[in-house]
């Protein structure tokens, strides 16, 4: 069967290519953990600078974490602000706590917030209130940056690999005219299609299962739901990026000009796929979200891997990934009319 | 029309890209077992031509006819072997996967898939390379593999262009001898070349310049009707430089 002579070759082209191999194995499990190290950082602690604070108060910032150096003058205070060696300044006057923020990390801005938040509440601890009784539908009170971004990224890093190598090896067929040879063949366009989709799309499910082992088993990121949905999902993925790479291929002539295409299709996609809240985008900008396949891969994962929901809740968002599969499939065998009209 | 026993047929066959227009009103047949050359410089509509006549692309007028069938057709395909200008190979693969590989795709199996790989490097003198990997292989060596491939299917009707370049004199000898044979074997040659004496090893030869073909018929008679001494005197006179 001639398809299966382009998918064993593809296979044994991978073989060969070790750098290849790499990228799409090693060079994911690499961004992922980093990821996990940066967005899993513990809380930052601020550093306080206090001016004729009185020590209760020196004391209790220190059990919540900050650290605090004292100053003589406000004049002190303030040029240790400006060097940066200090977080904040604390001057309480007349009962009155004045806090100065250095103010240019917003992160920080908000650890200093939140202690100064803590501190209040201690001190009203003797006034009666009403108790407070906080629980979570989904996630919970120690979830973290990357338990939140870990569905997205997998989808994303996933997406993008496959959508570069995918993409240069099908243009490099071109580039070195091997494609015009397998086009005097009486091979018909799309067996030529499917060979490809075929021999990547079983590399693809060895890279799905790697990263999606790895980010749940090794990392240990958030993961309520059922692996063999994160599996699908990812797999799914990464044939539609397979199949899209391919495709726009045929736009390109050279490497380089593959690489362009990535600020085109793959960033936009980065941005809008929830990674960051999208209500607060304009509307025309939202609305390019729903051509854009990483918005229902992430959706999706999300849903599995946070949410622990099961097929119901997915069941369209892989819909949508196969339909945008066949469609670049499809797309694929009209475009190589462009090299043979039969 | 059709000549009953011509390979090939084109009849007045034209092709644009676009508005441009690469090739304008060709006529010309092939009979079988003759080497056709198609000679003219680089720019002047070879490739164009040869991928006409291969199936890869189609005319945009005119009809061109390959074994009476008209072109293109995909069934077509399996009797033509095509060569591009470009060697067109796997490069981190070996020769013998190289090999497999179009083999496969052009349906060959088993023992015969065996014996014709056997034989076309045979014939390529590439036995003693067959397991080297594609990247280790000289440009030479490449343009043989390149052939060799071309040859696995048996093909009737052999399609090169310029498969000679960047090949040593010895080994071109030794190409022009194995293209000879399969020319007593029956097979027909069509050929594109810019480098004249190889053009006079051709039973006939069509010029062509600017899309247009200038002249069709043996290197002698060419000379002899140009009232020159040499091939190369002749392309220019009948490309209307006559000086």
């Amino acid at each position: 069967m001639r398809i299966w002579a382009i998918i064993l070759r593809i296979l044994q082209q991978f073989r060969r290519d070790k750098r290849t191999l790499a990228l799409m194995f090693i060079a994911p499990i690499f961004v992922l953990t980093l990821m996990n190290i940066v967005f899993n950082g513990s809380q930052y602690e601020p550093k306080l600078g206090s001016i004729n604070t009185p020590d209760v108060m020196n004391e209790r910032f220190e059990k919540l974490g900050a650290t605090v150096l004292k100053y003589e003058t406000r004049e002190e205070a303030e040029a240790a602000l400006d060097d940066r060696k200090i977080d904040a300044l604390v001057q309480s006057s007349e009962g009155l706590l004045q806090v100065k923020i250095e103010g240019s990390e917003p992160s920080v801005n908000k650890a200093v917030l939140l202690l100064m938040q803590k501190v209040g509440e201690g001190l009203q601890s003797d006034v009666a209130s009403p108790n407070l009784s906080i629980t979570y539908l989904h996630g919970s009170e120690d979830m973290t940056s990357i338990d939140q971004l870990g569905p997205i990224l997998i989808g994303f890093f996933i997406f993008f690999f496959v959508f570069l190598i995918a993409g240069v090896s099908f243009l490099r067929e071109r580039t070195t005219g091997t494609l015009e040879r397998l086009l005097s063949t009486p091979l018909k366009r799309w067996e030529i299609v499917l060979g490809y989709t075929g021999g990547f799309g079983l590399f693809t499910i060895l890279q799905a299962l790697l990263i999606s082992w790895y980010s749940i088993k090794v990392l240990g990121i958030l993961m309520t739901g059922s692996f063999l949905f994160v599996l699908l999902l990812t797999l799914l993925m990464s044939m539609t990026a397979l199949t899209l790479g391919t495709l726009v291929s045929a736009f390109a002539n050279n490497e380089l000009q593959m690489i362009q295409f990535i600020p085109l299709i793959i960033v936009p996609q980065f941005f809008l796929s929830g990674m960051f809240p999208l209500e607060t985008l304009p509307d025309w900008l939202r609305g390019f979200g729903v051509i854009m396949p990483l918005t229902y891969g992430a959706h999706a994962l999300t849903n599995v891997m946070i949410r622990g929901k099961g097929w119901e809740a997915i069941a369209s968002d892989v819909y949508v990934l196969i339909g945008f599969s066949l469609l670049f499939i499809l797309l694929n065998i009209l475009a190589l009319r462009k090299h043979r009209k039969i | 029309m059709t000549h009953p026993t011509s390979v090939i047929n084109v009849s007045h066959a034209g092709k644009k890209f676009g508005a441009k227009s690469v090739l304008e009103d060709i006529t010309l047949e092939v009979q079988p077992g003759e080497t056709f050359g198609l000679l003219g410089p680089s720019g002047s509509g070879k490739t164009t031509l040869v991928k006409l006549l291969s199936g890869i692309d189609e005319a945009s007028s005119g009809e061109i006819h390959v074994f009476g069938t008209l072109m293109p057709k995909l069934s077509m395909l399996n009797r033509i072997g095509y060569m591009a200008q470009s060697d067109a190979l796997y490069t981190e693969l070996s020769a013998l996967e190289n090999l497999q590989f179009f083999a496969a795709i052009y349906g060959l199996n088993g023992s015969r898939r065996r014996q014709r790989i056997a034989e076309v490097m045979e014939l390529v003198a590439l036995s003693d390379h067959l397991h080297k990997r594609v990247d280790q292989y000289s440009g030479g060596m490449k343009r043989r593999l390149s052939l060799a491939i071309t040859l696995l299917h048996e093909p009737s009707l052999l399609i090169l262009d310029e498969p000679t370049v960047g090949i040593d004199p010895l080994l071109r000898k030794s190409i022009w001898d194995e293209l000879k044979i399969l020319n007593t074997k029956g097979t027909t040659i069509v050929m594109t070349t810019h480098v004249m004496d190889e053009a006079e090893k051709c039973h006939r030869l069509g010029m062509i310049r600017d899309g247009q073909l200038l002249a069709v018929d043996t290197p002698e008679a060419l000379i002899q009707n140009a009232g020159k001494n040499s091939i190369e005197e002749a392309f220019i006179y009948y490309g209307g430089g006559q000086s």
